[in-house]
Order: C-alpha cells, then structure tokens, then sequence
C-alpha cells in the first residue's frame, strides 16, 4: 500500500542492539550515531525513512502496541511478562539467547509449615509456571540482583534468565527448573503491519533471509 | 485524602465543552444517519442480569463484566461491556419479526481493564445491526455503514481489513485439531508467531499440505491475500474454498458500492472467532495501532433467547472516533451568543424569544457580572434604540 513509508524501530541498548545491528545492517538500516556514546534518544539510520528509538527493553512491547514505534525487538522473557496482546511477533531473531529458571541454592528443600517464596522480576511467567505445576507460591517482586534474595532469606528461589550461569555461580545458586527458551523477536504494531504492508514486509523478509543466514 | 476528591477513576473520564457538545452533535448525526437507512434505536438496559450478558461472545467478556449481586433476587448482575448480546435478545425475544429488522444503538459500556481508544474503560458505544439476512448483500451493507460513519466523524483516510473465520475453522477441522489444540494454535495465529506456530504444528504431529496450509495462514494478508490464498490453500476441504469464495465475491459487491476504499485481507486475523460464524472486519487509521471499528457476522447469537437468526453488525466507539476526526470544531454550535440586559420590559422578553427561536444564543445577565460580556463568551450585548431591542456588537457600544 505504502512503498514509501517511513518506520521507526524501538529497540533497547547493549546486548540486543549490538546483536540486532548486523541483521539491520542486511536489511540496508544502519544508525548514524552509536547510542553508547550518543545521547539522543531517537537515531537517524542510512536509510532517510528508518529511524531507532532508543528505549528500556521491558518498554518495547508498550511502544509498539500504541504504535509510537512501527517495529521493535524484544525479548521472549519480556514478551511472555508484557503478554503480547496487540502485537505480531513473526520472527524469531536468533539472538540474545538465554533461558528463563527457577534458581536456588543447591542444598535447599521447599520448606514445610509455609508456602515457597519466589523472588523474581518475571511476576506474570512465573506466577504460571508455578501455577501449572499445581503449586502455590508467593512472588516477591523485584528489580534486579535476584540472586541476592536466597542467601539473605528474602526468597527460597528466584525465577530469572540465565546465560552462562557464571552469576548464579558466583553466588553458590544453581539452576534447577527450565521454565523457557528465550531469545528475541521482531515485533511488529497491528495497524503498521497492516498500513505500510509492503515497507514491513519487505524488511520483514530481508532479516529473516540474514536470520537464516547465519 | 480530601485534596484528591476530584480525582477520576484510572481510564473513567468526563467530556468538557466544546466537546460535549461535538459528542452530541456527532452522535445525533450518526443516529440520524442509521434512521435514513431503517435502523431503528434501541436503548439496552445498562445493567443486565450476567448470563445473558455473556451469551454468544462466552466468556470473552467474563473479564472485562463489572458484576454486583442483585438485592431483590440474589443472581448476579452486570454491567454491559458490550450491546450486541442485548441488542441480539431485543430482536430475537421481543421483536420476533420474520422480516430482515435494522437495528441500531448507542451507550456507555463499562471495561474492567482499560482497553482499545486511549485506554478508556468507559468507550461510548455506538453500532449497527441487521438481523435475519444472511449473505453479502446484507455484509456490504453494514460495511458501506461503517465507511459511512468513519466519514461523519471526520475520518476520510481508513484502511478496511477483512477475513473470515470459516477459513481457520476449516483447516482446523480438517486437521482434526481437538479444542485445546485449536484454541493454541488460534492464540499463535492472533500474534502472527510464526515460530510458535511452526512449533506447535510440529508438537500436534501434522504434517503434508494441511501443516503447509496452515503454517502459511499467518502471513495470507494483504491487498493481495485471496489470490495468494487460491494456490496456497489449493487442497482446502469445500468449507474453506467456499469461505474464500465468499470474500471474493463480498470483495466484488464491495468494490461496486465503495470504490474508493482500498480493501485488503487477513485470514488469520479473528476477533471474535468463538462466536463468529462469517466474515469479521475491522477498521484502522494511520498512527493508531488499534482497530477503530470493528465487527462481523454472527449466525447463532439469538440462539439463547430462543431464535437463532443470522445477523451481522459493527460497533465502534463514539470519543475514540473523536480522537481521530478532522474538521470536527464544525460540530461546535454558533456560539456567537447574545448577552441581555436584565429588565422586565416586556418588548425585551420577546425580542429575546425571537432570537433565541431564530436560534441564537442569548444569555440573561445576572446581577453582578455584567461588566464583561466578553468573558461570558458574548460577542454582541441586547441594546435599546427607539423602544427596540436590538444585538449590537460590544465593539461599537464601547465607542459610544
């Protein structure tokens, strides 16, 4: 419908705007300024029609589903969290790649005379998981450094991705459930897939000809 | 806490003049609309007793229903989240006609969860139906409706996506998915997760050209879709060849009335599916990520108040049309007002019944702010000349 529209990508920065970078660059979108060191929130690309919006990972999903941004990246952990109501998720882009767990200490039993306690910043995914076991468990929400929580007693476990398990090392936890595979996504909003059908689609297949490239 | 008492409720909201008055000029233009084409309003209760608000549409709208018990009977009551299931059982229980009979409504609904237009839990729903037709005729009429009334409102750019759930449901059963198996796959195809998809055809152990037809229905969408859609799904059982064909033809009856609309297609795309039976369509304008009409057929809907009869409507929400319309400030009546002088003359009074029914606005003055006509939003001030009363603007009164 629309040959020349123009789009804006949301995606977040460090791991999933290097790794997605190289696809992009396939695709014939590369930025003009490296958002390390820029700190403009919005970049301009080779391409005059595509622009990046920088944003928090976990803020994707919202700024695609209102269409303040016409395509973004995000990660399965942050889609499963969000729900990824309103959205398309055609592609899975074989990058970030990591595992949703339930970690804990090695030694540790669920205890007895009270419900498990999990801290976690995946209330929604673990909340199911646990509830499709047939287990009821308390979640304490928190923002980061899960790993802290069962060695000061805040937690039995903590539910959070796991990459090379180095942290989890490093603070005598080990994994032991697998909840999920994570990696990331190309989202799409409803109304751009549908609007400026040709200029999603047309990117939409140029990255997955460099997903499958690799 | 006593400092917060004018707060609103998250996703409740009120509408200040002037666009009060743009609501209301809109929605009797589009009422007026739907009576010049034999709709006749309905007016649904606002609260209903819950099983029959959550007939049909089942529990898509469990959720999003305000409940209360009912002290008289002890059942439980809700408050509408959608009209369709009350406007199905005026035409079913009530009307009883065996006539195609037009109806139309208009009303606050309640959402649990903000949801659609501006996150709103209060849309102002507003929607047409036609019930006992079934086939394009009566599609392309609710259709050119929905054109219509996006037009009204201001909105002349839109993009009508059309699909048809026979489509999926034909695959479905050709596949021999059982409910749960469907409902997954279903969920998948709603977010076009193609790698979900893929795997959950895998897990379901299908394979050859219904794995294939089905693994393609997420991206048949497009100007371009049914034609796509003729080689693809080539081994389609008849249901699913006569849901395509159907489209096509909606397309071509569409194309005679609306020429200018540019209609395209998503065959995987839903709303709805448990209850539809037929084609769904939705409306989208550019910038916004949500549909702003929606609707569809639904064959079975009267079923439980008695009479099943084949219907077909749409709705969509009056101040999420608002946000989107250009040009609406027209609505806005002449607020040149008048400012009167407060006096018994009698040779006043009727001067100011004379404008009042030429249809101006003439304020009475009240003792104490006559001083500035302006900031009564007046642009002309009742002035006695000879024993006359007549507007004069504030300009030429201040010169004297």
């Amino acid at each position: 419908m629309n040959l020349n529209a123009s789009l804006t990508i949301a995606l977040s920065k460090g791991r999933i705007f290097e790794q997605t970078l190289p696809l992009l660059a396939h695709a014939g979108v590369e930025p003009l300024e490296d958002p390390e060191t820029s700190r403009k929130l919005i970049l301009e690309t080779t391409n005059p029609r595509v622009k990046f919006v920088i944003i928090r990972a976990s803020d994707v999903p919202t700024y695609v589903q209102y269409g303040a941004a016409d395509l973004g990246v995000a990660g399965k952990d942050v889609l499963l969290e969000h729900g990824g109501e309103g959205l398309y998720e055609p592609l899975d882009l074989e990058i970030a790649r990591c595992r949703l767990m339930v970690a804990g200490l090695p030694d540790s039993r669920p205890p007895s005379s009270r419900r498990l306690r999990i801290a976690t910043k995946y209330v929604h995914c673990a909340e199911r998981y646990f509830a499709a076991k047939g287990q009821q468990v308390e979640i304490i929400k928190l923002y980061g450094s899960m790993e802290l929580a069962p060695l000061v007693g805040l937690a039995d476990q903590i539910v959070d991705l796991v990459e090379s398990g180095n942290t989890l090392k490093a603070n005598g936890l080990v994994p032991l459930e697998h909840i999920a595979d994570i990696s990331s996504r190309l989202v799409v909003n409803k109304a751009s897939w549908k609007m400026k059908h040709e200029a999603v689609t047309g990117l939409l297949e140029l990255l997955r000809e460099a997903v499958g490239g690799e | 806490m006593n400092e917060e008492r004018w707060l609103l409720p998250a996703g409740i909201e009120e509408v200040l003049p002037p666009q009060a008055q743009i609501v209301e000029t809109l929605r009797r233009d589009l009422l007026d609309l739907y009576a010049g084409w034999g709709y006749e309003l309905v007016i649904p209760p606002f609260i209903d007793y819950l099983e029959s608000l959550l007939t049909g549409t089942g529990q898509d709208l469990d959720l999003q229903t305000f409940k209360l018990t009912d002290q008289l009977t002890g059942r439980l009551l809700g408050v509408r989240a959608d009209m369709t299931p009350q406007v199905a059982r005026i035409d079913a229980h009530h009307l009883r006609r065996d006539v195609p009979t037009r109806l139309c409504y208009l009303g606050t609904v309640l959402h649990t969860m903000p949801d659609g237009f501006a996150s709103t839990r209060s849309p102002l729903q507003i929607g047409a139906e036609i019930y006992g037709h079934s086939g394009i005729e009566s599609d392309a009429e609710i259709l050119r409706l929905v054109m219509l009334t996006l037009r009204t409102a201001g909105i002349a750019e839109s993009y009508l996506d059309l699909g048809h759930v026979g489509i999926y449901r034909g695959l479905a059963q050709q596949a021999g998915l059982d409910a749960a198996q469907e409902h997954a796959l279903f969920d998948a195809l709603q977010r076009k997760a193609i790698p979900e998809i893929e795997s959950l055809i895998g897990r379901f152990g299908l394979s050859g050209p219904i794995a294939d037809m089905l693994a393609a229905l997420a991206e048949l969408n497009g100007g371009d879709a049914l034609s796509q859609a003729d080689s693809v799904l080539s081994a389609a059982a008849t249901p699913v060849r006569e849901a395509l064909d159907y489209l096509q033809q909606l397309a071509e009856e569409l194309h005679r009335w609306l020429p200018d609309v540019s209609i395209h297609y998503d065959l995987a795309e839903l709303r709805g599916y448990r209850y539809k039976t037929g084609v769904v369509f939705a409306a989208f304008v550019p910038g916004w990520g949500l549909e702003i009409a929606r609707g569809g057929r639904y064959d079975d809907i009267g079923q439980v108040f008695g009479r099943a009869r084949p219907a077909v409507g749409f709705s969509t929400d009056l101040k999420g049309l608002l946000q989107h319309g250009k040009g609406l400030d027209r609505l806005i009546r002449n607020t040149e007002a008048i400012l009167a002088p407060w006096s018994s003359d009698p040779a006043l009074r009727e001067a100011v019944d004379r404008l009042r029914a030429s249809g101006r606005t003439v304020i009475n003055a009240l003792p104490g702010f006559e001083d500035d006509p302006r900031q009564l939003g007046c642009q002309q001030v009742l002035a006695c000349q000879d024993g006359r009363w007549e507007p004069q603007d504030i300009g030429t009164i201040d010169n004297q």
